[in-house]
């Protein structure tokens, strides 16, 4: 089978399986086990495109041309690959929390559930290996109409209210903005293919480069850039495992995944370092993660918390983008990877919290640490993960970051990182401690028993936990793989 | 044989109306009109094969050498639009018969599909034929049929559209027939060929500037250009249920053709933008069209009449790209007219069969209708995303036309509008899918079962070659660009 | 100059004079007239732009050496021949519409939809209110 296959069947495998699966809507062994093979063979798909792109190919697929010079088309490399990686990996593990979750909570439209989570993930597929920026838009487009289902599946007033939020942020902003700029550079390069180097360098001026930027950078509003992150918070009324993979991993790394590819591959990094063309952005960016850490202090709810610290865990990768050196860029990629492995951990702590007990705020969850054991272990760990600590993941990430922004003198930034950093411990750590070092509300009941959430809800916040830990060690690996990205046009 | 197919085109279907009317039987009735459009639709893509490289067909009726001769002439910009007509008319024709049995009398559908044939067989007139009087006639007897067609409504509303649209057709068509009767006076032909050869010589004569205006102003009024389509959405709200379909996908469309023609062809460019800058005029007017209309679209209630100012709002879009006047403005134009008429036909051919099953187009009769008939509505989802525009859909294809037309004049303020048109699109398709899949159906609709097959295959055609047109231009904007080069190349 | 050019004055005088009724006429049988005045103006001008001082039918004969233009007569035969047609189209549909309406005043039907379309968003109003 060849590697332009590959890529194809990486977008029709889950298509199949979603389908597959809504004729088994009777019997739900049958069809979440079709979930979770489909999910398997997905995930053994993406890893089997690695030995192409690790030798230095790009294996990739012309699907039509309706337009001259403007095609679908797909792509595999190693940016893209890597995205494709997590988001295919992360959704095996949620496949099975989902059925733990759903059946644990006696959801309704259960099939409905599965099949939009499996539209959602080919449309991530399509994301991660788009070659062009059109393709890449349709399916940034296919990723919001399929999560809008996901999003209000409770179908109550609050569910359609916080999804009248979503669709109407993420459409207004991908419409108005992220078209609009995508039209205008078609107009000015005559391409819209991603070429290593960029394809704007002889097209802009400084000025319309930053605004161009700014307009890709506030169109794609999955990045969740203040002003336009309210989404994000209202997008929780979804159940968790959609938060998880979609809100924590998905949706959200889709968004800033697209910022990176058209820094990199559109704008070229050279020419945002030598025009300033970041500058608007980098300092929204750099708001965006003082302000939500402080607004993330002030909420109670355990998701809403969570998400304002993804809102501002995301413009870490903007930042990163916008530093516009290698070392930003490394940071930033490494931010996509760490942050999903993290807040994916602590995404099912929370949805695994809601199973067992059914509390959703943090005040309520003193004492909780000694009958949920793991799942408050595993928070605790995702926490450091995300804040940036050794021997965690996510401390490579803050680290390339920091040496990027000391390397482009950006002093003010690496302050802020520092302090974002000390917010992050204010606002995750409490969870943690509260539930292992209070006593609880009810001293009657007992801490001693251990009361979990059933076993596919638990193993999977295990696994990924753990995936915080390995990821530190094998950080160099990573760093590898990234280093393959073509940061510059080749030299003839 | 070959050589006499634009005649074959023209009597196919003028031949099988009056035997039409002769026939009692209903079903007769539908069975001859069906045989014959579809026939003349492989008609008409035998034309469009014969004049796919550039090539004309002048073919001379009764055997009189142009000028004096009445000619058919078939080039590639009416070899598209016969297929237009004819194919999406024989789609809607096919499915006609569901939406009438039980509703009408078997003479009286009789009557129904020789209106319909006439109609069919007036907008192929207009299409092919290169006399400048005979499009007035053709024109006149659409419209007639039109006008017959609408006030077969079921509501009584539909007679006063049909009567408005009557002052305003007569009217609009008496201004073309002024504006005919000027050039005449002036140059002494009715052929278009001939008119373009003999108007440069006359440019600065004042009774061609005002057969212009007159022309523009009538063909205007035919073409619902804003402020003018003041006929339009009732007309289409109230005609009965499939015929609007027809109406929408055919009628506007052929009158923009005869914009074209004219403008581009018989005035010529030169004259018509150049000396008479009529693109003063029709960009602030294509404009407004298109963001006044699509905003009242938002606020209505009854699907069908959300479409009908969708489909004002589109017209202008057309218009527009034709202002435009470079490579892809026109482009977007003409393949826009296409598409469009796929996508509206489509549309309200759903609509139709949604109608013919809850027996209403307000909004909240077809809530939950998504799970009722998923397959019909999943159709009119198609073509709803194909509307707003969306990659990998013909309507995509055609407002990146347009758009990257008002980028290449550098107007960038006007590429944001247009995006912001689409927003709005956005709005109000979503504002039907919203009530079709997340609004549970009414109680006395949860019997109602998925559309009969006859309605709901040809639902789905045009939903494919909504998609197909989206992947595959080499006919729609493949076409439109060699007509826009051969168009701005000579001038 | 005036009295050269006289049938051209009385075609602009008709126009006018249908295209106002048409307009300012709120019934329906009266904008029929006016429409059919304004029509007829237009045929005046076929004919008038057609006929030459002294010209007679084109019969081909040794004798006659000027003939009128026939194109424009025969094209306005036809134009006729249309108009008719829109008119009986157009009377029969107002005769629908009395008997439908009761009424042939534009501004009482005008009211009476508006009443219709009034009490149709009321009802999904309440519809909407329903659930």
């Amino acid at each position: 089978m060849t590697d332009s296959t590959l890529l194809l069947l990486a977008l029709l495998v889950p298509l199949a399986g979603g389908l597959l699966l809504t004729l088994q809507s009777n019997s739900p062994n049958t069809r979440d086990v079709i979930s979770l093979v489909t999910a398997t063979l997905l995930f053994l798909i993406v890893l089997s495109l690695y030995p192409a792109v690790l030798s230095g190919d790009t294996p990739s697929i012309v699907l039509a041309e309706p337009i001259k010079g403007l095609s679908f088309s797909l792509e595999a490399e190693p940016l893209g690959l890597l995205f494709a990686t997590i988001a295919s990996g992360l959704w095996i593990l949620t496949t099975l929390y989902g059925m733990g979750y759903m059946r644990g909570n006696n959801e309704t439209n259960q099939t409905r559930f599965f099949f939009c989570f499996a539209i959602s993930i080919s449309a991530a597929m399509g994301i991660a290996f788009a070659g062009n920026l059109m393709t890449l838009f349709v399916f940034y487009e296919m990723l919001t109409l399929a999560t809008y289902p996901l999003v209000t599946h409770k179908g109550n007033e609050d569910a359609r209210r916080g999804g009248r939020i979503y669709l109407g942020i993420l459409m207004f902003t991908s419409i108005g903005f992220l078209l609009f700029a995508t039209l205008w550079t078609f107009n000015l390069a005559g391409t819209l293919d991603f070429q290593p180097g960029g394809i704007l360098r002889e097209h802009v001026g400084p000025g319309t480069a930053m605004i161009l930027l700014t307009l890709f950078a506030f169109g794609t509003g999955k990045a969740a850039l203040m002003p336009f992150h309210r989404w994000l918070p209202a997008a929780m009324v979804a159940p968790t495992p959609v938060s998880a993979l979609l809100h924590a991993v998905a949706v959200v790394k889709a968004g800033v995944f697209t910022i990176l590819k058209i820094t990199i591959y559109i704008f070229g990094i050279d020419l945002i370092a030598d025009t300033g063309a970041g500058t608007i952005v980098m300092w929204v960016a750099t708001f965006t993660l003082v302000v939500a850490s402080i607004v993330a202090l002030t909420k109670d709810n355990l998701k809403a918390r969570l998400a304002y610290s993804t809102v501002g865990q995301l413009s870490y990768v903007i930042v990163g983008a916008m530093l516009a050196n290698a070392a930003g860029i490394i940071g930033a990629t490494m931010q996509i990877a760490m942050h999903a492995m993290g807040k994916i951990t602590l995404f099912f702590c929370a949805g695994a919290i809601y199973v067992a007990t059914h509390k959703t705020e943090i005040s309520d969850m003193r004492g909780l640490g000694y009958r949920m054991p793991f799942t408050f272990a595993a928070f605790f760990i995702g926490s450091l993960s995300i804040i940036g600590l050794p021997p965690l993941g996510g401390s490579w990430a803050k680290w390339h970051l920091l040496m990027g922004s000391i390397e482009a003198t950006q002093w003010i930034i690496v302050a802020a990182l520092l302090v974002s950093s000390l917010l992050n411990i204010a606002y995750l750590i409490p969870v943690a401690a509260r539930a292992f070092y209070m006593a609880p509300d009810s001293p009657d009941k007992g801490p001693t028993t251990i009361a979990e959430a059933p076993l596919l809800c638990v193993v999977p916040l295990c696994i990924t936990a753990a995936g915080s830990v390995l990821l530190f060690f094998f950080g160099d690996s990573l760093n590898q793989l990234i280093s393959l990205i073509p940061l510059r046009a080749t030299q003839p | 044989m070959i050589e006499q197919l634009p005649a074959i085109q023209l009597l196919l279907t003028l031949l099988a109306a009056p035997i039409c009317s002769m026939l009692r039987n209903g079903d007769h009735a539908w069975r001859l009109a069906t045989a014959a459009t579809w026939l003349s639709t492989v008609v008409a893509i035998m034309l469009l094969i014969q004049v796919w490289d550039g090539g004309v067909i002048s073919y001379q009726m009764g055997g009189w050498p142009p000028p004096w001769g009445i000619e058919v002439r078939i080039d590639e910009l009416n070899a598209l639009v016969l297929l237009l007509v004819t194919l999406f008319g024989s789609l809607v024709i096919t499915a006609l018969r569901e939406s009438l049995r039980g509703v009408m009398r078997h003479q009286r559908q009789s009557l129904y599909y020789t209106t319909f044939l006439l109609c069919f067989a007036a907008l192929i007139g207009i299409t092919i034929t290169a006399d400048a009087f005979n499009v007035f006639v053709f024109l006149e007897v659409s419209s007639l049929s039109t006008y017959a067609l609408i006030a077969r409504g079921r509501d009584r509303r539909a007679l006063t559209a049909s009567f408005r649209y009557l002052i305003m057709g007569t009217i609009g068509a008496t201004f073309i027939l002024i504006a005919i009767g000027f050039l005449y006076m002036v140059t002494g032909t009715l052929n278009m060929q001939d008119l373009s050869e003999r108007l440069p010589a006359h440019w600065d004569n004042r009774v061609i500037q005002a057969s212009l205006a007159f022309f523009t102003v009538g063909i205007a009024l035919k073409v619902a250009v804003f402020p003018l389509h003041y006929w339009l959405p009732n007309a289409y709200t109230y005609a009965p249920k499939a015929t609007t379909a027809f109406l929408a996908a055919t009628a506007t469309k052929v009158s923009l053709y005869v914009m074209i023609r004219f403008l581009f062809d018989v005035y010529g460019i030169e004259f018509a933008f150049e000396k008479m800058q009529l693109s003063t005029i029709l960009v602030p007017l294509s404009i407004a069209g298109i963001l006044i209309a699509s905003l009242v679209a938002i606020f209505q209630n009854d699907a069908k009449r959300l479409l009908a100012w969708s489909s004002v709002a589109q017209l202008s879009y057309m218009v527009l790209g034709l202002a435009l006047l470079n490579a892809s403005g026109i482009t977007a134009a003409i393949s826009h007219m296409f598409n469009h008429a796929m996508m509206k036909a489509g549309l309200f051919l759903a609509l139709a069969a949604m109608i013919y099953r809850v027996n209403s187009s307000k909004l909240h009769d077809l809530a939950g209708i998504g799970r009722t008939m998923p397959l019909t509505t999943g159709a009119f989802a198609v073509m709803g995303v194909g509307l707003i525009g969306v990659p990998m859909t013909a309507g995509f294809v055609s407002k990146w036309y347009l758009i990257s037309g008002t980028l290449d004049k550098g107007w960038l303020p006007l590429a944001a509008l247009l995006i912001v048109s689409s927003l709005m699109a956005v709005v109000y398709i979503g504002k039907i899918i919203d009530v079709a899949y997340f609004k549970p159906a009414p109680p006395q609709h949860a019997d109602v079962r998925e559309a009969p097959l006859s309605m709901l295959i040809p639902c789905w055609i045009f939903a494919l070659l909504t998609i197909y047109f989206g992947l595959d231009t080499r006919i729609t904007a493949g076409l439109a660009g060699r007509v826009a080069q051969s168009y701005l190349g000579v001038s | 100059m005036i009295a050269g050019l006289f049938n051209y004055w009385i075609v602009i005088v008709l126009m006018m004079a249908g295209l106002y009724i048409v307009m300012s006429s709120g019934h329906l049988v009266k904008k029929i007239v006016g429409l059919n005045i304004f029509q007829t103006a237009v045929f005046i001008l076929f004919i008038s732009m057609g006929k030459i001082a002294g010209g007679t039918a084109p019969i081909i004969d040794s004798a006659i050496t000027l003939y009128s233009n026939p194109l424009t007569h025969v094209l306005i035969l036809t134009a006729i021949v249309v108009g008719v047609a829109t008119t009986a189209l157009g009377l029969a549909i107002a005769v629908r519409i009395h008997e439908a309406y009761d009424t042939v005043e534009e501004d009482e039907i005008t009211a009476m939809d508006a009443q219709s379309l009034h009490e149709e968003n009321t009802a999904s109003l309440a519809a909407e209110s329903d659930k």
